[in-house]
């Protein structure tokens, strides 16, 4: 088998006292589409966090490709191939839909800090913004302000944010969360569109949209992953039905 | 659409078109520089207008920090002052060595040292954004201004450091002894900073900065680290500073631990902010009108800093987009040939500021000369009136001015709000 994209080895994250994750072991091959399910406080979103940098574990490591970045900062993390987006929506308010992809797309190229070079003639970066505006459905609100946008677009921009960059490894929290059923639907297709050929990790709460889409589960309940898993087996599993769907179902 | 692009480019006459479109402007302040000493011959206009080319390119240095990227730094003129230093000293050890160096070139020294001191103070600063940073540059302009007293070798204590800008060696026969050559001079090094630093907001750096200042988490995570942005930002904008203070060593060829103090921190602050931060071309409104201000009004009163103070927070509660703001809220109007239907709204609200502004001012000049100037005797001149400070009739008529003035622009405000806004809608439905 070849090397996990994402690996993480015994993490664990305490906030003072309190434990959030308490040793997780997680390994998502290359090209996966991954969901982590998991009832609310479970420390989804911190486990997000420590795979992207914003955190650092207590303990534990995490391998990128098989390089340990464990305790790496966000940036550095993002120049290895990963990307995430926010579970609040979490964009550039008062610039542009345009400006917004822009600067993702500039944020993953050399130049990104360049003052002596006009921003209109850099070979690329136009078509690559017009071709991430295109896949996320934005092109009618390129001039839009960001914080004006409607809150399903604004979850599209934040998508778009995290993929202009052309990470291999895109990380989603809660992508769908507070919309309506048919912005959902849009949504898990633009998402099913742009994870093509990359890895997805995705935190989601709609069952609908976790069986739909991910190969494979992980559920983690109070800071540890109790089962990982095929859709179809973590649907059968007991502890899962226990401490979970069942609740869900109930 | 790219076939229609390069067949445009491929036309010279279009591309010569399309240039003077892009750069008119440019074109438009050169010529409008040029020309301003023809109509303005007097001494004291040559005078003021060197020093608004001085707080322009002050300003929007200062900008690059505030408005592009969202630091409020409490330590700007430190790198002003530093730079004007340098170029102080630089000037007499041209001098002492007879070394072909003209006076032109100087800001290039100042720039170069507010440069390399923003790379050291920068390394420290730039680590922190918001509040922590803003303290830390009122920490570190603390420490270099006290060092002004202390290292009085090279600040010169209170009289300063003192050059001749003459004795430097000559280009053209221009001995940059009258001041419209200063002029000249200064307008040169304005217009190429003006120029070189609205490029600076077109670059991809330029762009990282907005984005930094609208959201520092999130730039982290798309591969960009917000401490080399600030950093870059606070070199950039310690260089333009130095220049600044280069151009003021020249002007005045005297420097003295006030250049780098608290107080030129603030007026530039003051500046920006007046101006409008969200545009670039606020703080060049702002310094234009602070110069005014700071030359005319301390003419007319001593205390003109605290009409400055009241002013700023009229801005800051009534125009947080200052005057930048107020214009470019009201151009779709003018393109939309709506403007007339402000007029009389904002007559009237114009009319009751300005009286609740005299009533204002009477209370403030009477408490004055009462409480701080009592020698002076208790009869002072306003609006071309004597006023006793010893009658009760003054105060009770400024009084009247005052409240009912606060009360007519009170009642006006919602008149031109609302007038505004249907203008607005108006304008909005035409285009």
């Amino acid at each position: 088998m070849s090397t996990p994209v994402i690996e993480l080895v015994s993490i664990h994250k305490s906030f003072g006292r309190t434990q959030i994750i308490r040793g997780v072991d997680l390994a998502v091959p290359r090209g996966e589409r991954h969901a982590i399910i998991g009832p609310n406080g479970a420390g989804k979103s911190t486990l997000f966090n420590l795979i992207s940098g914003r955190l650092k574990p207590t303990a534990g490591a995490i391998r990128l490709d098989g390089a340990d970045v464990t305790g790496a900062k966000p940036q550095e993390i993002n120049r290895r191939g990963l990307a995430r987006s926010f579970q609040i929506t979490n964009v550039f308010p008062r610039l542009s839909v345009w400006e917004n992809i822009r600067c993702a797309v500039l944020g993953s190229l050399p130049y990104k800090y360049a003052f002596w070079h006009g921003i209109e003639s850099l070979a690329g970066v136009k078509e690559r913004t017009g071709h991430i505006l295109h896949e996320i459905n934005l092109v009618g609100r390129r001039d839009t302000q960001a914080g004006v946008l409607t809150y399903a677009e604004q979850r599209a921009l934040e998508i778009g944010i995290t993929i202009a960059g052309g990470a291999g490894i895109i990380l989603l929290d809660e992508p769908t969360a507070g919309m309506s059923r048919r912005e959902a639907e849009h949504a898990v297709a633009l998402i099913r569109k742009i994870s093509a050929g990359r890895t997805l990790v995705i935190i989601e709460h709609d069952m609908g949209v976790v069986f739909d889409l991910a190969d494979r589960i992980s559920v983690l309940v109070y800071g540890q992953i109790i089962a990982s898993d095929a859709p179809a087996r973590i649907k059968a599993n007991p502890a899962v039905q226990q401490a979970y769907l069942g609740t869900a179902a109930a | 659409m790219t076939e229609v692009a390069a067949t445009r480019a491929a036309t010279p006459a279009w591309s010569w078109l399309a240039a003077l479109r892009r750069h008119g402007l440019w074109l438009v302040a050169a010529l409008l520089l040029s020309g301003l000493p023809l109509v303005f011959r007097s001494g004291t206009a040559l005078t003021m207008m060197s020093l608004m080319g001085i707080m322009i390119i002050f300003s929007l240095s200062y900008n690059i920090l505030l408005g592009q990227t969202g630091l409020l730094s409490f330590g700007h003129a430190v790198y002003y002052g530093l730079g004007a230093f340098f170029v102080v000293h630089a000037m007499n050890a041209i001098i002492r060595a007879k070394l072909p160096i003209p006076l032109p070139v100087m800001p290039l020294i100042g720039g170069t040292a507010g440069l390399a001191f923003a790379v050291i103070f920068g390394s420290v600063s730039t680590r922190r954004g918001g509040t922590a940073f803003a303290m830390i540059t009122l920490g570190l302009a603390e420490l270099v201004a006290s060092s002004s007293l202390i290292l009085r070798g090279f600040f010169g204590g209170e009289e300063g450091i003192t050059t001749n800008r003459t004795r430097l060696f000559r280009l053209f026969d221009w001995n940059f002894g009258p001041q419209v050559q200063i002029y000249y001079l200064i307008a040169a090094w304005c217009l190429i900073s003006m120029i070189a630093m609205y490029a600076l907001t077109r670059t991809p750096f330029g762009r990282m900065c907005n984005a930094v200042r609208e959201n520092p988490e999130r730039i982290e995570f798309i591969g960009c680290s917000r401490t080399m942005v600030r950093f870059i930002a606070f070199c950039l904008a310690g260089f333009f500073a130095g220049i600044a203070g280069g151009l003021a060593a020249v002007n005045f060829e005297i420097v003295n631990a006030s250049y780098l103090g608290l107080q030129q921190s603030g007026i530039v602050l003051f500046a920006a902010y007046i101006g409008g931060i969200g545009h670039f071309i606020g703080p060049v409104l702002g310094a234009i009108l602070v110069t005014y201000l700071q030359i005319m009004l301390s003419d007319v009163t001593v205390i003109w800093q605290l009409y400055f103070g009241l002013m700023f927070i009229v801005v800051v509660m009534f125009a947080p987009g200052g005057l930048a703001g107020l214009l470019m809220m009201h151009v779709p109007l003018v393109r939309a040939r709506v403007l007339h239907l402000l007029m009389v709204p904002y007559a009237l609200l114009l009319a009751a500021a300005s009286i609740a502004g005299v009533g204002a001012i009477v209370i403030v000049e009477l408490t004055y000369r009462l409480t701080v100037k009592a020698t002076e005797g208790t009869v002072i001149r306003l609006f071309g009136i004597s006023l006793d400070t010893e009658s009760a009739w003054p105060w009770l008529l400024a009084a009247a001015l005052a409240a009912g003035g606060g009360f007519l622009t009170h009642a006006a405000w919602p008149l031109a709000a609302r007038a505004l806004s249907d203008a607005t809608a108006h304008a909005g439905e035409r285009s």
